[in-house]
């Protein structure tokens, strides 16, 4: 990071000083205030409270690791988990979707591109709980996915209860969240093509690749940060998925309650926070464990030296 | 690395043909993409105008028989009560864009511009913070809500609201990092104070980045509904939202007034989606592109 900082007159030295220590502390008192209060005490609570036997009104007492054994001896809990799965599955169509469709209008002289892109991307900026109406209404039995595949030929018989058969359902809920996201991946995804140097495209032209030689030489490697960022992002948002099966799966009815959605029910229904911060604990270890290994997984398999990458991941997450 | 070096001749009319097949297959594929992310969308638009009756008889997909019946939107304005839930998230946007805006360049100001002890400190919690999945906890921010008699409390949703988000941090670091210090350095010289220094020269150079970050985070707070529905059940302060979330209670059979609500919740996005398009796009990538 190059930072430049004004150099101050050694003259007035004292005075700036005091003006100084004055603004550094006024512009960073509010915000640092409320990362302890809403990031780090939380944190710290959450640890404290996972060992305890407790609700929100009581405390029965300290139970060391019972809390978490529960969570891993309770097959409801690691079931909630393995739906994860689900949301990985998806984020991999979704991530190549994204790509091919970043590609097609990065690359082709395609009449319209900026509506496409909008088009793609609008289905992410639409309100979460707008959202779970449109699509139940749009599973619902008979309504427009049914029609739609009636008019295509299949008949109604054939088709499943979409948000009800538990076949089907957490496939329904996965499709809601690819709809969403995959558009904002495929806007990440043109904004790293775009950063490509054009004159590649025209050497590699004139050697006479095609456009998949020139996706796999110089697309690739050089969106390699930003493809990496959203796996791991995409692969963390699935253990804690929870919009989906929120909002449209009516809090996790019909088995598609996934693991933060038994951490709230926990904390909000029953009322056992001890319990729910031991769950809450076990997913963000696993999240941590599974952006590590990618971390790692990059750096050593893929010889990925990109030492500014974690300024960014953080960036992006904080969009998420 | 392509080992093809044998040049194609554009004249040939079988690489040609290929191409145009390949084209209509590229804008095939984009056409359906379209479809499935409009569909949704364009089925509830249709069912907002119908009828009650026309709901009950005609197919999903049949478009309604008056594009022009705008009860559906009447009653879910009126008895939703959206014109308070309007007011309530315009509200909340407009005091957690401005006080974003505000932590965010002013912290970005003394991080980016000034050698202290604890400078280092500073940029590492907030970037261990983005490693903790916020979601995770839950349970304990709420608790912490209510021991500051947060529940059901509008200042205290707008505080959450504007506590737990870094973004507007890094796109103002960002942004500070690409603007020359010897502006202010030459300021400072001539005797102006920082706070002059900041609020007079550079604040005001900062404003796409203030843009960028009101877009992004106005879209946000505006879409936000976990945190609004635990922490504003009471009726007195229901964002857009909530007002949203309980429509399934009075509306629940009729999904055609439901989706009205659920349209007219749409518009605000889209009118600011396609004026600032282009800051959307460039807030998003600000922080992947430049790798």
């Amino acid at each position: 990071m190059s930072i430049t900082r004004p150099v101050q007159p050694d003259l007035r030295k004292k005075r700036v000083n005091w003006q100084k220590i004055a603004v550094i502390f006024l512009f960073a008192v509010v915000p640092m205030f409320l990362l302890i209060l809403f990031t780090y005490i939380p944190f710290i609570k959450m640890i404290q409270f996972s060992f305890y036997n407790m609700s929100y009104t009581k405390n029965r007492g300290f139970v060391g690791l019972d809390n978490y054994l529960k969570v891993f001896s309770k097959s409801e809990y690691v079931g909630a988990m393995l739906l994860s799965l689900y949301y990985m599955a998806g984020a991999v169509v979704q991530l190549s979707l994204a790509l091919l469709f970043a590609s097609i209008l990065s690359l082709e002289r395609i009449r319209g591109a900026g509506v496409y892109k909008a088009i793609l991307f609008f289905p992410f900026l639409v309100n979460g709980i707008a959202i779970g109406y449109i699509f139940k209404y749009f599973y619902t039995r008979g309504f427009v996915l049914d029609s739609v595949l009636q008019a295509i030929g299949i008949p109604l018989e054939k088709l499943p209860y979409w948000l009800r058969d538990q076949s089907v359902n957490n496939w329904s809920l996965v499709f809601t969240s690819v709809w969403k996201y995959c558009g904002q991946n495929m806007v990440l995804f043109i904004g790293a093509i775009a950063s490509i140097d054009p004159t590649l495209y025209e050497a590699a032209t004139i050697d006479g690749a095609n456009r998949w030689e020139q996706f796999k030489a110089i697309i690739l490697p050089g969106i390699k940060t930003v493809f990496m960022l959203n796996l791991i992002l995409s692969i963390t948002g699935s253990l804690s998925a929870f919009e989906p099966a929120y909002v449209v799966g009516s809090m996790g009815a019909n088995g598609t309650a996934t693991f933060f959605i038994k951490i709230h029910q926990m904390a909000h229904v029953s009322g056992k926070v001890g319990m729910a911060c031991a769950m809450a604990m076990v997913l963000m270890v696993l999240i941590l464990i599974f952006t590590v290994l990618q971390r790692l997984f990059f750096r050593y398999v893929m010889r990925d030296s990109d030492n500014t990458f974690n300024a960014k991941a953080n960036q992006a997450k904080a969009l998420w | 690395m392509s080992n093809t070096t044998m040049a194609v001749t554009s004249t040939n009319t079988g690489a040609r043909l290929k191409r145009g097949v390949f084209k209509t297959l590229e804008y095939l594929a984009l056409l359906l993409a379209c479809f499935i992310a409009l569909l949704p969308i364009i089925s509830s638009f249709m069912t907002s105008f119908k009828t009650g009756e026309e709901y009950g008889t005609t197919n999903a997909m049949t478009p309604p028989a008056n594009w022009f019946n705008f009860d559906n939107y009447v009653q879910v304005w009126t008895e939703g009560n959206m014109l308070e839930a309007f007011l309530t998230s315009a509200s909340v946007v407009i005091v957690v864009v401005a006080v974003s805006v505000m932590m965010g360049s002013m912290l970005a100001y003394v991080l980016n511009r000034f050698r202290f002890p604890g400078n280092g400190l500073i940029r590492n919690l907030f970037m261990i913070a983005t490693l903790i999945p916020g979601i995770a906890m839950q349970v304990t921010t709420y608790q912490i809500m209510r021991d500051l008699g947060f529940l059901n409390s509008i200042v205290g949703y707008m505080i959450l609201m504007s506590g737990t988000d870094v973004i507007s941090i890094y796109i103002f670091l960002q942004y500070f990092e690409n603007l020359d210090g010897a502006l202010d350095e030459s300021a400072v010289l001539e005797g102006c104070t920082y706070f002059g220094v900041f609020f007079k020269i550079l604040l005001p150079l900062t404003k796409p980045a203030i843009i960028t970050v009101a877009v992004l985070k106005g879209v946000g707070v505006y879409n936000e509904y976990y945190n609004a529905n635990l922490y504003l059940q009471s009726n007195s302060w229901k964002t857009i939202s909530t007002a949203l979330y309980s429509f399934s209670g009075p509306f629940k059979s009729s999904y055609n007034i439901i989706c009205a609500g659920v349209l007219l919740t749409l518009i605000p996005s889209l009118v600011v989606f396609l004026i600032f398009q282009k800051h959307v796009y460039a807030g998003l990538a600000s922080g992947s592109v430049k790798g």
